[in-house]
């Protein structure tokens, strides 16, 4: 549970420039009786050597929580745990209660679905096909294709704008289709916890909201747990409950937005010296990276084609 | 995009009656990719078919066909049932399953490792199956005889302990956390090297006649097939197509990287090897039957694959063609043309060209299984 969480800062007197009576975003719910996912004295190495030490770390279910970090600091690797393709050197992963590794792998696939940062785009195939794939863990030699998993991919496509598209080659998509085809998959997949590695990177700005709003309607409308990594701490912020932030493989702060992302954990876990506004829009956190004081033209580009353009 | 608004504004009770035309249609579209893959998978099937007759009827000795189907069903002249039962139609019974074999092998490496190129020629498992069979001949003492109970039973053996310690050693010694199908691809072109010299050595020590039968059987012939061969081949089709089959949905799953079959409940390590032991089964047997009767594992699967629009070789169509490719061969090279050629070449003077012509297209295409 959180209490065994180490907390570096106290959130209120942290907090410079949010206002302390901030428009409170979505607020952390109280832990349910069994975590969607926990980690017990979790250790992760990659051919020996050490990338998570030991990691306790409990997602309730029903809510949204993105781990965040520098590169390299471990929280991929984590998630990577927590969707079994990595095998613990010590320390248990349970899901819903029962661990991880025992269990049989389709038995697994029913309960917790992953978007992986890569996936393969195969030939020939069309965005339903695709989307399909995701009724695998439901189906067996004897139990094949059903109405209900047509329902199920049907209802995935609408939800990710891809009904139009259904019967286009997914080679065919851009990048930004393509991404929401393969969370459609997942939805498919109608697994109550989501694990989803980086799902907006490589995509425009208006296309990583674009899947931060559906992961968000999947955790509201099928109140479905999702756990996620995220690069963008603005956007993390936006569309998370819960934010847990991970430095050398440690959990260095764990909390709300406004909990985390405070001038002295993005220091501590980012090497970052920002300060942290609040959105006009959301009122969530926002980070603003400063500039060392000397370097104030630097920051500021030369534009090299003055005259091109007039902004007035 | 348009999507993220027409996201919020669709709301769910609205999907439900068009989902019922949608399924329709996806049924629709389903049936005609499925019967594109079944037209050429039937098609394959009457090719095979109308091949068994050619061969059984073509050779040196002419019979018609009243006198084919005679001899065929005991009753026709005993001269005439000898040549046909005996020796035709082991001959062509048997490139019909060296061929279903191989096509089938080839389909299952090239879809497990996401890769046309890794064919069980390519990874080492033909050159162990072989070097165990040459192993058989020389050591064992066998000549290139036919019907000698070695050949009939011992080959296939020794050929399949070959091929499944190669694809072993292969295997393990590209796993890294992973299989990466170029480094898969590398160490079997390192493995296959290193067993033609060892198939060399063996050729070299011994007798002079072992070396010529060796020689025979390398280059991939059906001239020396009788009953015994074909027998094992077929059990051991009969036994591993069942158990490719029950992989077919982990196969298709597959095509989308290790980590999104995990998530979705494939047990990856185990798929794989089941993959790779019906695979290397499938290849010892055609080889220990024919010689490694080369291309054909490779072509047959990408061939089928192309004409069905599938998005990987399927398992039955490949081996269809796989067998009508070889059963073709054998007729061309042994009743077609004005001397005889062993089907291995002529396989390889049809199956190396488009291996050419593969690896320079994917080369200007940039595009990579990576």
């Amino acid at each position: 549970m959180s209490t065994a969480v180490p907390r570096i800062h106290a959130p209120a007197p942290e907090a410079p420039i949010a206002p302390a009576a901030a428009p409170a975003p979505a607020p952390v719910p109280e832990p349910a009786p069994v975590p969607a996912l926990r980690a017990r004295g979790l250790r992760l190495a990659y051919d020996g050597h050490v990338v998570v030490p030991e990691a306790d770390l409990s997602i309730q279910a029903g809510t949204v929580t993105t781990l965040i970090g520098a590169n390299g600091s471990g929280k991929s690797t984590l998630l990577k745990a927590f969707s079994r393709l990595l095998a613990p050197v010590a320390g248990t992963v349970e899901l819903a209660g029962a661990p991880l590794h025992s269990q049989g792998a389709r038995q697994v696939a029913r309960q917790l679905s992953i978007l992986p940062q890569k996936p393969l785009t195969p030939h020939a195939t069309t965005v339903r096909d695709l989307v399909s794939r995701g009724r695998h863990p439901h189906q067996s030699l004897l139990r094949p294709w059903t109405r209900r998993d047509a329902a199920a991919v049907e209802e995935a496509l609408v939800a990710t704008g891809l009904r139009e598209l259904a019967d286009r080659d997914a080679a065919s998509l851009s990048g930004g289709q393509l991404q929401r085809a393969w969370i459609a998959l997942v939805l498919a997949q109608d697994a109550p916890t989501i694990l989803l590695d980086e799902p907006t990177t490589f995509l425009d700005l208006s296309h990583q909201l674009e899947v931060l709003r559906i992961v968000r309607r999947i955790n509201r409308e099928r109140g479905a747990t999702i756990v996620m990594v995220l690069h963008d701490l603005t956007l993390a912020a936006r569309f998370s409950d819960r934010l847990v932030a991970i430095k050398d493989g440690c959990v260095v702060a764990d909390g709300s937005p406004w909990e985390v992302l405070t001038p002295r954990v993005l220091r501590e876990a980012f090497d970052l010296e920002a300060s942290v506004v609040e959105d006009p829009h959301t009122g969530a956190p926002m980070i603003v990276p400063h500039e060392p004081a000397d370097a104030a033209d630097v920051a500021r580009p030369t534009p090299p084609c003055a005259d091109e353009v007039s902004l007035t | 995009m348009s999507a993220a608004a027409g996201l919020g504004a669709a709301p769910r009770t609205a999907v439900i009656a068009p989902a019922g035309r949608l399924a329709v249609l996806r049924a629709l579209r389903r049936r005609y990719l499925a019967g594109r893959l079944l037209l050429v998978t039937v098609l394959a099937l009457a090719a095979t078919a109308a091949l068994v007759v050619w061969g059984v009827m073509a050779g040196s000795s002419d019979l018609g066909v009243g006198q084919t189907v005679l001899a065929l069903l005991g009753a026709g002249e005993p001269s005439h049932e000898f040549i046909v039962r005996e020796l035709r139609l082991p001959r062509v019974i048997g490139a019909v399953v060296v061929g279903l074999a191989l096509g089938m092998s080839g389909a299952l490496t090239q879809t497990f490792s996401r890769n046309p190129l890794a064919t069980p020629d390519i990874l080492g498992v033909t050159s162990g199956a072989a070097a165990g069979a040459v192993a058989a001949i020389v050591l064992g003492g066998g000549a290139y005889a036919v019907g000698s109970g070695l050949l009939g039973l011992g080959m296939p053996v020794v050929a399949t302990i070959g091929a499944l310690g190669t694809a072993a050693v292969v295997y393990g010694l590209s796993w890294r956390g992973g299989v990466d199908s170029y480094r898969l691809i590398l160490i079997g072109i390192g493995a296959t090297a290193t067993l033609g010299g060892l198939t060399n050595y063996l050729m070299v020590r011994g007798s002079l006649s072992q070396a010529a039968a060796a020689t025979q059987w390398l280059v991939g012939s059906l001239a020396g097939v009788t009953w015994t061969s074909v027998w094992p081949v077929l059990i051991v089709l009969l036994v591993i197509t069942p158990l490719a089959l029950t992989q077919t949905s982990a196969l298709d799953i597959g095509q989308l990287g290790d980590e999104m079959s995990t998530g979705l409940g494939v047990p990856v390590q185990r798929h794989r090897i089941a993959v790779l032991v019906c695979a290397v089964v499938l290849c010892a047997a055609a080889v220990s039957a024919a010689g490694p009767v080369g291309f054909v594992a490779f072509v047959a699967p990408q061939l089928a694959q192309r004409l069905g629009r599938t998005p990987r070789p399927p398992l039955l169509a490949s081996a269809l063609l796989g067998a009508a490719m070889v059963t073709a061969a054998d007729i061309l090279g042994r009743a077609v043309l004005p001397w005889s050629v062993p089907v291995g070449i002529i396989t390889a003077i049809i199956g190396a060209p488009y291996l050419i012509w593969l690896l320079t297209r994917r080369t200007a295409g940039g595009r990579s299984a990576a």
